[in-house]
């Protein structure tokens, strides 16, 4: 009889602050009290900010703790698991946890209360990922049954086009009328693709939602096929993501087992099937062209646009390709019906974002919201204002392609039509907090070098124009700037913009375009020879960049 | 080559599936360190491709290695959450530890040192993978503590 269930947060971040061992010290102190009969101890998703991980949540209490030590975790056990008296100096604020983080806004919108929600993340760090009944216990593949059992397809494709949910992986598009794309034609085989290649610099939102609950993207993605009339489904996780594949692959077979993915799906005589393809090591797969080759096992190179993967693509079938976040959301819609998921975030872009927070603000880590929320809150609200001494100077949107804006942006509603209209774009979600020590000139530099190492080299535009830029950069950096390089930035950014073969290509130019339009300023002062910021380190007239394994 | 790392045992977990091409190859660097010639030539056999197209794959993604590693391989993030965060003070510490630039192999054989792109734990940056193990929150003095001790196990 197992009494408690012990879930230490187990996602990379937490093992690297030391999870392994503070599982270890319970365990052990488990055993020295002879309670390792009666209680479980397993690995559970993160859910909260980085600073207070790794945390140890018990159950049936629902009572966290964190930062745990290996030392507080053996404590843990002798207080609260043998004399049954909780630590309250380890438990985690509850303004870190799920939810109840509220807060007031700032002028113009008194009177108006929003906390964190949420919609995607609710079941990470909650449940155990590992147990398919801790899932269906928190309403897992109840909208699966409730589709196949008393829905019609078409039915199932209309919610989710009347919910008003877009892709999640950066463009935004809406994820009802791709499916709608797929459902009306006419060839028999379609497919179901997952993109859990996430790639884009800053952006773990998917990595956690793969390792803190796994089956809500595999519900989501049979839904997905149910609605298009697919019977296959492919996740195509990137290489490094080790510990969310094994916990995927466990989820299929446990999902298999239990009948509700598979062979006729809950007796409905629906069938589909998922599989996982792991990638190597390469950001251009996670251009759904390219993602599509590198599963057929060829070199990850996009392929051109259209026809789109609707019409042709794994396989020369129709294909939904699809980002997790999008396929997690899917679930909740279904079950709570268009008109709820409306409620949630703006007219325009209903629901919730997942972003991840990082660079210099006091708290980084993982939040959702709904759509609409401003820079200004979640540096505020929920990163916990800027570090020590620092003030807000940039903050990039949308991992590494993503725009570089300004402070007056720090009030626009964030949501995918409201950014675009001010010439930003919300991209994955990434949000990299810079204080006004950085140099953007010296962050340019570190975007675009990723952009050269990732350009797969098929187009000309991309291939050069991101050794160009990177060159150009380099050169401002050093102080050896000419007087032409602000319009060969322009040029050769606008270009790759206008002409590059794939979507990485075509955004990887962003950050220098928005760089040039809102810090104009402090690129110009490069060419002589000063950087505002006092990073970049001047060498005007001797040294010349050496070319190689160079920081840069 | 270890002798222990068997091809065609990697290439029958696959089913000889074309399309598991990346998937072998990733497997197969993991365990021996590199793909060699003759896993080319094995895997190219195999699977019925041309070894050009083999080679072409392999080459293609950043986890498959055409090169011998050192016995650790050091992987250092060097995107710009990780830069913003303190990752130039990292690069110098590991090249100055090491005595060695980025791109090479110790002359013993022990490290190998490399930089990769965004591994998805920018909330701790900067981070460096060593072997399979994620390190964030580096400082100079835990990069010298990580390296005395990964480098001190047998």
């Amino acid at each position: 009889m197992i009494r408690a269930t012990v879930l230490v947060s187990g996602d990379p971040q937490s093992l690297g602050r030391g999870a392994e061992a503070v599982k270890l010290a319970i365990e052990a102190e488990l055993a020295f009290y002879g309670l390792d009969k009666e209680i479980e101890v397993g690995f559970g998703g993160g859910t909260t900010r980085a600073e207070m991980l790794p945390t140890v949540s018990i159950y049936p209490e629902g009572v966290v703790y964190g930062p745990v030590r290996p030392t507080d975790g053996a404590f843990i056990v002798e207080e609260h698991l043998y004399k049954g008296r909780i630590v309250e100096h380890l438990l985690v604020p509850p303004d870190a946890l799920v939810s109840g983080r509220l807060a007031s806004l700032p002028a113009g919108k008194e009177g108006k209360r929003y906390a964190e929600k949420r919609i995607v993340l609710r079941r990470v760090g909650v449940i155990d990922p590992y147990n398919i009944e801790d899932y269906v216990a928190h309403d897992g593949y109840f909208a699966l049954g409730q589709a196949v059992t008393t829905m019609t397809p078409a039915e199932v494709l209309n919610v989710v086009r009347e919910s008003g949910l877009q892709g999640r992986g950066g463009a935004g598009f809406p994820t009802g009328l791709k499916w709608s794309f797929v459902a009306s034609r006419p060839e028999p085989v379609r497919y179901v693709v997952c993109n859990a290649d996430e790639s884009e610099p800053g952006t773990f939102k998917d990595r956690m939602i793969l390792e803190g609950d796994p089956h809500a993207v595999l519900e989501g993605m049979a839904l997905a096929g149910y609605a298009v009339g697919a019977h296959e489904g492919w996740i195509y996780i990137r290489g490094e993501y080790v510990l969310s594949k094994e916990r995927l692959e466990r989820a299929i077979r446990q999902a298999e087992e239990l009948g509700v993915l598979g062979d006729n799906i809950m007796g409905s005589g629906f069938s589909f099937h998922i599989h996982v393809h792991a990638g190597a090591g390469a950001y251009v797969c996670g251009e759904e062209t390219a993602l599509l080759e590198s599963m057929e096992g060829k070199r990850g190179i996009p392929r051109i646009r259209p026809p789109y993967p609707t019409v042709y693509g794994y396989h020369g079938m129709p294909t939904v390709v699809n980002n997790v976040e999008t396929l997690a959301n899917v679930p909740p819609i279904i079950l709570n019906g268009a008109a709820w998921y409306r409620t949630l975030g703006t007219k325009r872009c209903p629901g919730t974002k997942v972003y991840t927070i990082m660079g210099d603000v006091q708290n980084t880590g993982v939040i959702e919201m709904p759509m609409g929320v401003t820079l200004r809150e979640v540096i505020e609200i929920y990163g916990g204002g800027m570090k020590e001494g620092k003030t807000f100077k940039a903050a990039q949107t949308g991992g590494s392609s993503g725009s570089i804006i300004p402070p007056d942006f720090l009030d626009t509603p964030m949501d995918y039509a409201s950014m675009a209209e001010k010439g930003a774009g919300l991209g994955s979600g990434a949000l990299l907090i810079c204080g006004n020590d950085t140099c953007i000139v010296d962050l340019a530099s570190v975007l675009l070098r990723f952009f050269k190492a990732e350009s797969c080299g098929k187009c000309t535009p991309c291939r050069i124009g991101t050794t160009r830029l990177l060159e150009t950069f380099n050169r401002l950096r050093l102080g050896q700037g000419k007087a032409e390089d602000l319009a060969v930035l322009e040029s050769v950014a606008q270009n790759m913009f206008k002409t590059s073969f794939c979507g990485l290509g075509q955004a990887a130019p962003t950050p220098v375009l928005t760089a040039l339009r809102f810090f104009r300023d402090e690129i110009a002062a490069h060419l002589d020879g000063h950087c505002p910021a006092g990073v970049c380190a001047m060498h005007p007239v001797t040294e010349a960049p050496k070319t190689r394994h160079q920081y840069v | 080559m270890p002798e222990s790392v068997n091809v065609e045992h990697i290439i029958e977990k696959y089913g000889g599936d074309r399309e598991a091409l990346v998937e072998i190859l990733r497997d197969v660097s993991q365990a021996a360190g590199y793909v060699t010639p003759e896993a080319i030539a094995t895997i190219a056999q195999r699977l019925g491709l041309p070894q050009s197209q083999v080679h072409s794959v392999a080459s293609f993604y950043s986890l498959i290695s055409l090169k011998p590693q050192g016995k650790h391989v050091i992987r250092f993030c060097q995107d710009a959450p990780c830069h913003v965060a303190g990752g130039r003070e990292i690069w110098e510490t590991l090249e100055r530890e090491l005595g060695i630039p980025f791109g090479t192999t110790t002359a013993d054989g022990k490290w190998t040192l490399l930089t990769t792109s965004c591994i998805g734990a920018c909330s701790v940056g900067p981070v460096m993978l060593v072997d399979d193990t994620i390190y964030g929150n580096l400082t100079p003095d835990r990069v010298r503590e990580i390296l005395a001790q990964v480098g001190g196990e047998a």
